[in-house]
C-alpha cells in the first residue's frame, strides 16, 4: 500500500458505477444497510439516467461517522463496473483512492492512474466459475463485489449475511445461493487484496433508532396517514413513486378486512389536467384527494390551480421538483418550481406551500397537508425534490398520536343547516377570511349552492359587481394571513456565538447547510440558520432577515426563487440577501455553501479598489 | 348580471311527486340565455325528468365546463350542488367527485365546443373510465358564448350567419361515445321534448357513462337558413330509430303496442326502457350496427336520433376500482388512519 492512500475510518464517500437495468441496485443497497447496521451513518444518492435499460448510473453513499447527511462531492473508492465510464469514473477518484474492478480481461496500464490504490478482482471469471446460468452470472457478480467490500472494508460478514436472510426469509434455495456468491467474493478480496483498506467501518453507535426510507415512499404514507382517499395522478420522473407508494400503503392498510374492498381509489389518468381535475372534484364532494406531479404536470395544471384558489377547494398537491425548464433535467435534482407553485395560474393567486426536509417531513407534513387543505379550504403544495424523493435517507422514525382527529376545517353539517345556520358560502363570519362550505348530499333543502370560477356574491350566486368581487380578494388576502398562524414554523439554529450572518435555506439543502455551517464555525465564522418551511412565510421570518447584516440565501435553481420569494412577499432588503445558488442538477454540498459564503464575505471586507481617474 | 330570485307562487292544485314536490322544486336561477336558445329547453326536460323521476334534488350533483350551455345548471335543480368548473375539463371534475361518492346522481353538462374541442380527450377518457353519470351535450355546432365560431361538430360545408363556410370535417360526439365504451348512448333535439325527456330519465337511472348528445339551436348564430344545426333544419333530417317510453319499476307497463314493434330493456334497478320501434331493423344492443347505422345515415345527410345503444348489464367504475360500498367521503378517521402501532412495525422494517 503506498504510503499517500487515504486512510480514514467511518468517513468516506465511495461510489458504484453501474450499467442501469443490471441488477446493481439491490447489491447496493444491501452494502448500504450493511453500513448502517454497523451503526454508521450513510448517505447514498442514485444518479440515474432517463431511461430504462443499458445506460450508466451511479450508487454514490457517503459514510459519515459524523452523520452529516448532504452529499459530500468527491469519491474515494470506486467500484467501477462498467466500461462505458470507465475514463471518467477513473479521473473522479481522489488522489490516494482506491478502485476496485473487475480484472477478468487485462487493461494496459495506460487505462490507470498512478496514484490511486487498483483493487482488481476477477469477478466475471469467479461468476462463470460459479454459475451457468447467465441471469445468474450477472446478478451475483454484484453480490460478489458487495462480500469484496465487507472483506476490504474491514465489515462484519454476518452483518451482510442476516440482511440477507432477512430479504430472503423462505426462500432457502435463494438465500444460500446469494451467501455463497457473498463469500466468494469475501474470500477472493481477503486473499488476493490487501485487506482491510485504509478506508474502514468501524462499528459505532451513530444510527440509533433512525430509520432508512425514500421521501417519496414517505409522502405516500403520510397521504395515507392524512386520510386521503382518491388519488389521481399522470406518470412522471420522480414524482410517480408517490403514488406508487400511496398504493401499496393503502393495499396493506386501506383495505377493508371483511370483504377485501378498497377505502381508497386511486385513479391513473390521460394527463395532469385529467389528474388535477378529478382532485378537484372529490375534494369538492367531501375527499380528501391529491396528487403528484413535477415540473411539467404544474404547468399543466395551472388554470385548475386558479379554479381551486378561487371556488375554495382543499386540494394536496405533491411536486417532486426536477430539473427544468421544459423537460429539463429530468433525473436530476432542483428546487426550481417555487414561484410555479407560489403564483401559480392567471390572476391574483397565492398557494400555500410546505417544504419537507427529509422523509421524516415528508410523512408529518404529507399528512399535515390535507389538514390544512381543509381548514383553509385551499390548494396546498408540499415541495420535495428529486434529492429527497427518490434517495433512501436516514431520518427520525415515524409516529402518530392516536389521540390526533382530523380537522375537516368549516364545514356544515345537516343539523347544524336544520337548525337554520345562516350559510354564506363565499362569506367571512369570523374575520379569518375563512368560509364555510357544505358538501354536495347534506340536506334536502338547504346548503347547496354553485361553485364556479367566476365572480360571486358572498353566497355563490354569480355577480359581476366590483363591490363583490373586492370582497372577495379582500377576504382571500384575510385568508392567506391566518394561514400564516396555521403553518410549520420556521426552524431557527443560534450560532455558538452572536453573529451579524445569517442564512435561510428550505428542503433538501438542509444536510449540506448544517455541516456548511459546521466548517465555517471551524473557521471562525458564524452563521445563524433559519429553515424556511412553509410559505406564506412567518414573521419570524422577516425578523431574522431584520436581525442580520447579511443573510445568504441558499437555494437549488439559477434564479434564485426563494430570494425573489422573500423580497415580494417578506419585503426584504435586496442588498442584505445574497444568492448562494447551485442548480447542475446534483444535490448542493456543505463545500459548495461554506466555499461560496467564505468568498462573499471576503469580498465585503477586501478594501475596495482605488478609484482611476478617467 | 344580477341573480334573480324566483317568485314561489304555488297554485293549490299544483302537480306534486311522490316525494311532495312541485315541479318548482326542481328549477334553478332565472336563465339569462337568449330567448329561444335551445339550451333552455333542456334544462327544462332535465327538470322534468328529475320530476317525474321522484329524484331528491341534493341527491344530484351537476357539473359543466364553460359555455353558454355549461351556464344551464345554474337555472335548474337549485337544491343541488353545482360545479362550472374550466373550460373542457367537467369530465374529470364530475370523475373525482364521482370517486367521492358513490351514491349522488352525476349530471354533466356541456357544449360541443366544451367537449368535442377543448375537452375531446376528457371526454373521451371519462366514458372510457365507465363513469357512472348522465352527461348531456348542448350541441349548436358553435362556440355560443365566444360569439359564434364553428366548433368541431359544425357540418362540413356549412355556412355561419355570414356565410364564410367550414371546410373542416365533423365531430360525431355519438359515434365517439359508441367506440369508447359508453353502456347508454342516445340523440335527442331540444325542439322534440316527448323524444328528450324520457332519454334523460333512462341515462339518469342508467349506472355507467350514460351519453345524450342534444342538438339544440342556438338562436343567435346558428339558426340562420343554410344551418344544418337550425330548429328547421333538423326536424327535417331527424331520422328517430326508436321512441323512448321510461317506466319505473313501480308503474304498471301499459303495453298498446302491437308486438313486434316493441322492445324492453330492463335496467341494473328495475327501471324498464320500452323501445317502440320506428327502424324495423334497429337493435339498439348491437353497438357495431349502431355505428354503421350512423355512419350510413349521415352519410345521406340525415341527423340519427333515438336511444342508439344501452347496455344495461354495465359495471360503473367503482366496481372495477373494488371500492367499499360506503362513500370514500364518508368514512371516518378510524377507517382511514392505520394508527401509531402500524407505524411502529413499519419503522421497525426500515431499519
Ligand atoms: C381556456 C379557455 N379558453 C377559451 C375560453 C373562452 N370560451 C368560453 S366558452 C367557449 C366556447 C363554448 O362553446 P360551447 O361549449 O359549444 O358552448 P355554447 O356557448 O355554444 O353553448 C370558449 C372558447 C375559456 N373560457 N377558457
Ligand atoms: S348565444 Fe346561442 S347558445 Fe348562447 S344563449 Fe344565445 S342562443 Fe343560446
Ligand atoms: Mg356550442
Amino acid at each position: 500500500m503506498t504510503a499517500q492512500s487515504l486512510h480514514s475510518c467511518n468517513d468516506f464517500v465511495i461510489k458504484f458505477a453501474n450499467v442501469n437495468g443490471s441488477g446493481s441496485a439491490s447489491a447496493n443497497e444491501l452494502f448500504a444497510r450493511a453500513v448502517m447496521r454497523m451503526g454508521v451513518p450513510i448517505a447514498p444518492r442514485n444518479i440515474f439516467p432517463s431511461n430504462i435499460q443499458g445506460m450508466p448510473t451511479w450508487y454514490e453513499m457517503r459514510v459519515s461517522g459524523a452523520g452529516w447527511l448532504g452529499r459530500r462531492g468527491g469519491c474515494d473508492l470506486m467500484v467501477a463496473m462498467n466500461p462505458q465510464t470507465w475514463d471518467r469514473d477513473i479521473a473522479e477518484i481522489a488522489p490516494g483512492g482506491y478502485l476496485l474492478y473487475d480484472s477478468t480481461k487485462t487493461l494496459p496500464r495506460s487505462r490507470f492512474r498512478g496514484d490511486v490504490v487498483v483493487l482488481g478482482l476477477p469477478l466475471t471469471e469467479l461468476c462463470n466459475r460459479a454459475y451457468t446460468d447467465p441471469r445468474q452470472r450477472q446478478l451475483f457478480k454484484n453480490i460478489m463485489y458487495v462480500g469484496a467490500l465487507t472483506a476490504l472494508l474491514d465489515m462484519e460478514f454476518a452483518v451482510v449475511e442476516t440482511l440477507l436472510a432477512e430479504q430472503y426469509r423462505g426462500k432457502d434455495k435463494l438465500l444460500d445461493a446469494n451467501v455463497n456468491a457473498l463469500k466468494i467474493g469475501y474470500d477472493a478480496a481477503r486473499d488476493d487484496l490487501p485487506c482491510p483498506l485504509g478506508l474502514r467501518v468501524e462499528r459505532a453507535n451513530g444510527v440509533g433508532d433512525k430509520i432508512f426510507i425514500n421521501g417519496n415512499n414517505a409522502c405516500g404514507l403520510g397521504a395515507v396517514y392524512g386520510g386521503a382517499t382518491v388519488a389521481a395522478w399522470y406518470p412522471i420522473t420522480p414524482s410517480t413513486p408517490v403514488v406508487e407508494a400511496f398504493t401499496g400503503y393503502c393495499r396493506k392498510y386501506r383495505t377493508d378486512p371483511d370483504n377485501g374492498k378498497a377505502r381508497y381509489a386511486i385513479v391513473q389518468a390521460e394527463d395532469e389536467l385529467a389528474s388535477i381535475g378529478m382532485v378537484i372534484g372529490a375534494a369538492w364532494n367531501g375527499a380528501r384527494a391529491f396528487t403528484a406531479t413535477s415540473g411539467p404536470g404544474i404547468s399543466l395544471m395551472q388554470e385548475f390551480f386558479g379554479l381551486a384558489y378561487f371556488a375554495e377547494v382543499p386540494v394536496v398537491v405533491f411536486d417532486v421538483q426536477r430539473g427544468g425548464p421544459s423537460t429539463g433535467m429530468p433525473t436530476r435534482t432542483q428546487q426550481s418550481d417555487l414561484l410555479s407553485c407560489a403564483y401559480a395560474s392567471h390572476g391574483d393567486t397565492k398557494h400555500v406551500m410546505l417544504f419537507p426536509e427529509d422523509p421524516h417531513e415528508c410523512f408529518t407534513l404529507g399528512a399535515q397537508a390535507f389538514d390544512l387543505a381543509e381548514r383553509l379550504q385551499t390548494p396546498v403544495f408540499v415541495l420535495l425534490d428529486l434529492d429527497i424523493g427518490m434517495n433512501d435517507s436516514l431520518c427520525q422514525p415515524f409516529a402518530w398520536d392516536d389521540q390526533r382527529r382530523y380537522d375537516r376545517g368549516k364545514v356544515m353539517s345537516a343539523a347544524d343547516l336544520a337548525a337554520g345556520k345562516n350559510f354564506g358560502r363565499y362569506l367571512d363570519v369570523d374575520g379569518d377570511g375563512i368560509p364555510w362550505r357544505t358538501i354536495p348530499g347534506t340536506h334536502p333543502t338547504k346548503g347547496a349552492f354553485f361553485s364556479r370560477g367566476t365572480t360571486r356574491n358572498a353566497y355563490a350566486k354569480y355577480s359581476e359587481a366590483g363591490t363583490d368581487y373586492v370582497y372577495n380578494m379582500e377576504r382571500l388576502r384575510r385568508k392567506f394571513e391566518t394561514a400564516k398562524k396555521l403553518l410549520p414554523a420556521p426552524v431557527i439554529k443560534r450560532a455558538a456565538q452572536p453573529t451579524r450572518h445569517g442564512a435561510i435555506y428550505y428542503g433538501s439543502t438542509s444536510p449540506a447547510m448544517a455541516e456548511a455551517c459546521a466548517q465555517l464555525a471551524a473557521q471562525g465564522i458564524h452563521v445563524d440558520l433559519l429553515r424556511v418551511r412553509a410559505f406564506p412565510f412567518a414573521d419570524a421570518v422577516s425578523d431574522f432577515i431584520a436581525d442580520h447584516d447579511v443573510v445568504f440565501v441558499v437555494e437549488q435553481n439559477e434564479s434564485g426563487q426563494l430570494r425573489m420569494l422573500l423580497l415580494t412577499e417578506a419585503e426584504a432588503d435586496p442588498k442584505k440577501l445574497l444568492r448562494v445558488l447551485h442548480y447542475d442538477g446534483t444535490p448542493i454540498t456543505a463545500r459548495f455553501i461554506a466555499g461560496r459564503i467564505t468568498a462573499a464575505l471576503e469580498a465585503r471586507q477586501a478594501p475596495p479598489l482605488p478609484k482611476v481617474a478617467p | 348580471m344580477t341573480y334573480f330570485a324566483k317568485p314561489k307562487l304555488l297554485r293549490p292544485d299544483t302537480p306534486k311527486n311522490a316525494l311532495g314536490y312541485t315541479r318548482r322544486d326542481y328549477e334553478g336561477a332565472i336563465s339569462s340565455l337568449c330567448a329561444g336558445c335551445g339550451h333552455d329547453s333542456i334544462s327544462a326536460a332535465v327538470v322534468q325528468a328529475c320530476f317525474d323521476l321522484d329524484i331528491q334534488p341534493h341527491r344530484v350533483a351537476k357539473l359543466s365546463g364553460i359555455g353558454c350551455s355549461s351556464k344551464t345548471p345554474d337555472y335548474f335543480l337549485g337544491n343541488s350542488h353545482g360545479f362550472n368548473t374550466t373550460h373542457g375539463r367537467m369530465p374529470s371534475v364530475l370523475t373525482g367527485a364521482a370517486l367521492a361518492n358513490r351514491d349522488l346522481i352525476y349530471l354533466g353538462v356541456s357544449g360541443d365546443g366544451d367537449s368535442a374541442s377543448i375537452g375531446i380527450g376528457q371526454f373521451a377518457h371519462a366514458m372510457r373510465r365507465g363513469v357512472n353519470m348522465t352527461y348531456i351535450v348542448e350541441n349548436n355546432g358553435v362556440y355560443g358564448l365566444t360569439k359564434g365560431q364553428f366548433s368541431a361538430t359544425a357540418d362540413r360545408g356549412s355556412k355561419n350567419k355570414r356565410g364564410v363556410v367550414n371546410s373542416d370535417s365533423p365531430i360525431d360526439l355519438v359515434a365517439l361515445a359508441l367506440q369508447l365504451g359508453a353502456t347508454y348512448v342516445a340523440r335527442g333535439f331540444s325542439g322534440d321534448k316527448a323524444q328528450l325527456i324520457p332519454l334523460i330519465k333512462g341515462a339518469l337511472r342508467h349506472r355507467g357513462p350514460a351519453f345524450i348528445d342534444v342538438i339544440s339551436p342556438s338562436v343567435n348564430f346558428n339558426n340562420h337558413a343554410v344551418s344544418t344545426k337550425s330548429y328547421d333544419y333538423v326536424r327535417e333530417h331527424n331520422d328517430a330509430v326508436n321512441r323512448l317510453d321510461f317506466i319505473l319499476p313501480r308503474d304498471p307497463v301499459e303495453a298498446a303496442y302491437a308486438p313486434g314493434e316493441l322492445r324492453r330493456v330492463v335496467q341494473h334497478d328495475g327501471s324498464v326502457l320500452l323501445l317502440r320501434k320506428l327502424k324495423t331493423d334497429y337493435d339498439p344492443s348491437d353497438r357495431v350496427g349502431a355505428m354503421n347505422h350512423l355512419q350510413e345515415r349521415h352519410a345521406l345527410g340525415e341527423i340519427v336520433t333515438g336511444l342508439l345503444f344501452v347496455d344495461s348489464t354495465a359495471e360503473s367504475m367503482h366496481a372495477h376500482l373494488n371500492t367499499v360500498e360506503k362513500p370514500l367521503n364518508q368514512l371516518g378517521d378510524a377507517y382511514l388512519c392505520p394508527g401509531n402501532a402500524a407505524l411502529d412495525a413499519l419503522n421497525a422494517s426500515l431499519r
